[in-house]
């Protein structure tokens, strides 16, 4: 399978046990992920033109759990959060994320998501990959994070409480992070649930130009420090609650601190193209 | 000590008595086929283990352990026949075990019991309850004699019993549940997906049986081998050809082409992977694998 040079070269560098096939004991396989982020690399770098911020924040050994934002119709930033943690980090690192059960009756997709590390989305499955000091990318707000209309696009809908056990019961850090754009990449403005349900899906969202493919807006991406918490996993959800508002308010800060960022670079952008106008 | 095998002619029955006989152990047998060329100092009976002479083996000769391995997988027997020597044969096996004062049993299980589903745990821990049932509902005897043996535990708590849940085994002999769907020279393979198959080379399952009666395992544990590999990479390295077929045509082909004939449960086995974790086991018993999984190919692909 075709692989870029440079994706080739950073995947040889994954710290990852992987046997005389290229397999690891997941079923993750080197030829596939370097297919994935070749493929991914061009969405990454030239048609998002994602810029990571914070990147310096991520542990880059030992387990630790990304929880973010979900937004945008279809898991665009699922994608870029793995791309950033794949090009950004040194040495790079496979993010496992944990994908909707409906994905998993899938032919093909459900194949390619199980060798480049997308597990279906189980307790069983989050402890394990901690346990196993690999990097776990979380959206508690599930598949309702990526139904947000455009309007919505930056509201933290209901955060789920599953992930906070199941960092205290792998003792795994927290690192909160915000993905911007991806609201403006697949405006949503309808979801056909009906349609979704006969593909096995939520829905199919629907943005004004009717067909389901985003933009190539600039996307931006925040991590902000690693959160340790006190627990095992088995606190009351009170406890729970008011850990989960703390991660909850870092993500949002980091959201706020991306908008204003995004506004003054639209700002000063506009200004330099006035700036060249009037020079000519 | 003196050892009981409850389908002792099978592969897997005659490698664990050889084990047990270098080991220094005496080793019966009870099984319905022949074992013609059994090395002295191995003594079979060709019995039903439902019937009363299997009965009068126990009561005769005392037994200090059982090794229950007289379960049926393959589906050429019919399934009603099937379900009685699986589930019948296991409560005669432990009722007698519990009679004629037998200390320990272990009972030889599959992984197959967990289930294949999309929505499945990748690796299984013995905590988990075993789905084959609806994913798969022609195993479901074997579900019920696992259970079964496994309630020994509170049922008479005297005997010391293990439950064994090994996943597949390969190797020369060519027999077993996997090496009958690898037989042939096509391999049928479901469109789209690729699921991760877990087995281990039969001498290792071998060991791994004797392990578990040397170290007087109680309870339930998962046996397995090297690390699984995609269905496709077992097919290609076992000079097999993979034929991947449209799911709606799958029964179609089946037992056609030169292809092997499976039960139609068999599916979601071959969509989706069934993986346990061993670790609980590897601890109690300190035993690792001797045969990796090339090796493990290998040797079933080159057997003459």
């Amino acid at each position: 399978m075709w692989s870029h040079p440079e994706v080739f070269e950073r995947v040889e560098r994954l710290e990852l046990p992987f046997n005389r096939y290229g397999l690891d004991p997941y079923g993750v396989s080197v030829e596939h992920v370097s297919t994935f982020l070749s493929f991914l690399r061009p969405f990454y770098k030239t048609y998002f033109r994602v810029e990571t911020h914070g990147v310096e924040h991520v542990p880059d050994h030992d387990r630790a759990m990304l929880v973010g934002n979900h937004s945008g119709g279809i898991p665009v930033d699922g994608a870029m959060v793995l791309s950033s943690m794949f090009f950004e980090l040194e040495p790079p690192r496979l993010v496992h994320g944990m994908v909707d059960k409906f994905v998993g009756s899938w032919p093909v997709v459900s194949n390619w998501f199980n060798r480049v590390g997308q597990v279906t989305g189980l307790p069983e499955h989050a402890i394990r990959l901690l346990k196993d000091d690999r990097m776990l990318m979380v959206f508690p707000e599930g598949a309702e994070g990526t139904a947000k209309l455009y309007r919505e696009r930056y509201d933290l809908v209901d955060f789920g409480t599953g992930f906070m056990r199941l960092a205290l019961e792998a003792d795994a850090p927290i690192v909160p992070f915000a993905f911007l754009g991806g609201g403006e990449a697949l405006p949503t403005v309808m979801r056909l649930e009906r349609l979704g349900r006969w593909l096995g899906a939520p829905y199919v969202p629907i943005p004004p130009y009717l067909l389901p493919v985003p933009l190539p807006v600039k996307c931006d991406l925040y991590y902000g420090e690693p959160m340790h918490f006190e627990g095992d996993g088995s606190e009351a959800d009170e406890t729970i609650q008011h850990y989960i508002d703390q991660v909850k308010e870092q993500i949002a800060a980091l959201i706020e601190r991306g908008r204003a960022e995004r506004r003054q670079r639209t700002i000063d952008g506009d200004g330099a193209t006035r700036a060249n106008l009037s020079d000519s | 000590m003196r050892v009981l095998i409850t389908g002792i002619s099978g592969k897997l029955g005659r490698t664990v008595a050889e084990i047990l006989l270098e080991a220094g152990h005496d080793v019966l047998g009870i099984d319905r086929r022949p074992w013609p060329d059994a090395p002295p100092g191995v003594e079979t009976f060709r019995e039903d283990i439902r019937k009363r002479p299997a009965e009068d083996v126990f009561r005769s000769r005392r037994p200090d352990a059982l090794i229950h391995m007289a379960t049926v997988t393959h589906f050429t027997t019919g399934s009603e026949e099937r379900s009685r020597i699986n589930l019948r044969g296991t409560r005669a096996v432990f009722e007698h075990c519990h009679e004629y004062g037998v200390e320990q049993a272990v009972f030889v299980g599959r992984h197959t019991v967990y289930g294949a589903a999309s929505d499945a745990p990748l690796y299984y821990t013995e905590d988990e309850p075993p789905l084959a049932v609806s994913t798969f509902p022609e195993l479901a005897d074997l579900v019920g004699a696992d259970l079964f043996a496994g309630s020994a535990l509170w049922r008479w708590p005297e005997i010391q019993t293990c439950v064994l849940r090994i996943c597949y085994t390969l190797g020369p002999s060519r027999r077993g549940t996997l090496a009958n769907f690898l037989e042939g020279p096509r391999v049928p393979t479901v469109m789209g997906f690729d699921p991760l198959y877990q087995f281990m080379h039969e001498r290792d399952a071998a060991r791994a049986v004797c392990a578990a009666l040397d170290h007087d395992l109680r309870g339930v544990y998962n046996v397995a081998g090297p690390q699984p590999v995609p269905l496709s990479l077992l097919v290609q390295k076992t000079g097999r050809t993979r034929i991947p077929v449209p799911e709606r045509l799958f029964h179609t082909v089946l037992g056609r082409f030169g292809m092997p004939k499976l039960p139609k449960g068999a599916v979601s086995h071959v969509k989706y992977p069934v993986v346990v974790d061993d670790s609980a086991f590897r601890e109690a018993t300190d035993t690792t694998h001797e045969f990796d999984e090339s090796q493990t190919m290998e040797a079933f692909r080159w057997a003459v």
